[in-house]
């Protein structure tokens, strides 16, 4: 813990202000129980999240170097990204203009027709909300916090694939202790222990959701996503913690749809991080955007003497 | 070294679906041989992603592994393919964990679980080879791409009409 997020720039991003919103209410919550300041960026843009990086990368570059421009206007050295997609994204686009002569062309070519500055790589740090948390409050501030302890519930952290991949982008994870690992992430289950819940090893981890198939090709993510939950639940897992928007609508739409088209029945439930610390330190379920959810947790919040 | 690898992902899945669903307990006494399989179904796995790219497998191993030297000749070029980067680790952690549980006293439970991640993989690989003809699995727009298409088709039609 070095204190140094305190006050972060908020890149919500396009998920948080659609399916993901309990993720954004809660990371807010969160964020406002701990003392910690968040300004949302002004007139933020997509990222470019998968489609226009698919058609264009350097198209990509810029949409994200121009929400890091905003950040600097504001006088922000940290943007935080609680989306795996945004977070890579942002992270990718620093990256680029560090190292790829034609993305900073591009960039500045864009930046100049849209009538705003050129981003320059190094001037913001992109971080997730785990490190905001994890850098800010640290699992000991965390722990003197904590008001509902998650004592007694079994959790599977579930990282997705985007939050340590391509390991390039992220220069700052792998570093020894204290910092993230991009093989073994281990933040999230940090932060969750610090609040009492008991981490299960979950070696699906990082593993692919089908995120990016949920609509175009539902069979694939189905059973991706059954097996995901399937593995927690072996894994003895009574909820699945998560960190992107993305991933967590899939795991909740798809365990639906497996009950439905494959008549595979799983009971594990799912909830945002940032749920399950809010609900920690006292925060209702509501207050946490857990009636947000697709999926119905709350007879598991009640049980754990969460509500 | 043949282009038909020993199983094909169907039957990796239909495998993995049957040590998922053993009877509690069976897996144990062969444990070690279940563990090798992990290892060779994993492999397989790869070995038809490689081949449908017209690649030969490697014989090589990274780590003393093949599997992990398949992912690595696998994910060349194509960093989508990292996002089962982990799942080929953890396929290798459980198949080690059997092997070094001398009374084997978890065995059964460590079988099952690494069963699991070898259908994960073979989900994904197939999943890719399905979608393999449409682009990118990971991060693909197929409704973009096709959109782009039936624009383009519409267009030429229209302009041969005019």
């Amino acid at each position: 813990m070095t204190g140094k997020h305190k006050n972060v720039a908020y890149y919500p991003g396009c998920a948080l202000e659609g399916t993901g919103h309990a993720y954004n209410r809660s990371t807010k919550a969160v964020g406002k129980e701990l003392g910690l300041g968040l300004v949302e960026l002004k007139n933020w843009n997509c990222c470019g999240a998968m489609e226009v990086k698919n058609v264009d990368p350097k198209l990509q570059t810029y949409l994200s170097a121009r929400n890091l421009a905003i950040a600097e206007e504001m006088g922000f050295d940290t943007v935080m990204a609680p989306c795996n997609g945004c977070y890579h994204n942002l992270k990718k686009a620093e990256y680029d203009l560090a190292n790829d002569q034609p993305s900073r062309e591009v960039t500045e070519r864009l930046s100049s027709k849209a009538g705003h500055k050129t981003y320059e790589p190094g001037k913001v740090e992109t971080i997730h909300a785990l490190d905001w948390i994890k850098d800010s409050i640290g699992e000991e501030g965390l722990a003197m916090r904590v008001k509902n302890s998650l004592k007694g519930i079994k959790v599977a952290n579930y990282y997705g694939c985007m939050y340590t991949r391509p390991r390039h982008i992220f220069p700052e994870k792998d570093k020894g202790p204290g910092s993230e690992s991009t093989s073994k992430p281990h933040f999230m289950d940090d932060l969750l222990a610090a609040a009492g819940a008991e981490n299960v090893d979950y070696p699906l981890k990082t593993a692919c959701c089908g995120g990016a198939h949920a609509l175009s090709d539902s069979d694939t993510s189905t059973k991706l996503v059954l097996n995901l939950l399937t593995t927690a639940e072996a894994c003895g897992a009574d909820v699945i913690a998560t960190e992107c928007p993305t991933c967590h609508s899939g795991l909740e739409m798809h365990q639906v749809r497996a009950e439905k088209v494959l008549g595979r029945k799983t009971s594990v439930k799912i909830l945002y991080f940032t749920q399950l610390l809010g609900m920690a330190m006292g925060l209702s379920p509501k207050a946490v955007g857990v009636h947000e959810n697709f999926s119905d947790s709350m007879p598991l919040i009640k049980e754990k003497g969460l509500a | 070294m043949t282009a038909n690898p020993a199983m094909t992902i169907e039957q990796v899945e239909v495998r993995c679906d049957a040590l998922v669903g053993a009877a509690a307990g069976s897996l144990a006494g062969d444990a070690r041989a279940i563990g090798d399989e992990l290892l060779a179904m994993g492999e397989a796995v790869l070995e038809a992603w490689l081949w449908s790219k017209g690649r030969e497998p490697t014989d090589n191993q990274t780590e003393g592994f093949r599997l992990l030297a398949l992912h690595r000749q696998a994910a060349k070029g194509d960093p989508s393919f990292n996002a089962c980067r982990e799942t080929c680790r953890e396929i290798v952690y459980h198949r080690n964990l059997i092997h070094f549980d001398e009374k084997l006293g978890d065995a059964d439970r460590t079988a099952r679980m690494g069963a699991m991640v070898v259908l994960h993989l073979a989900l994904f690989v197939g999943g890719k080879l399905r979608e393999s003809g449409l682009g990118e699995f990971c991060c693909s727009s197929r409704g973009i791409r096709e959109g782009a298409r039936v624009a383009q088709e519409r267009a030429t039609s229209m302009t041969q009409e005019i």
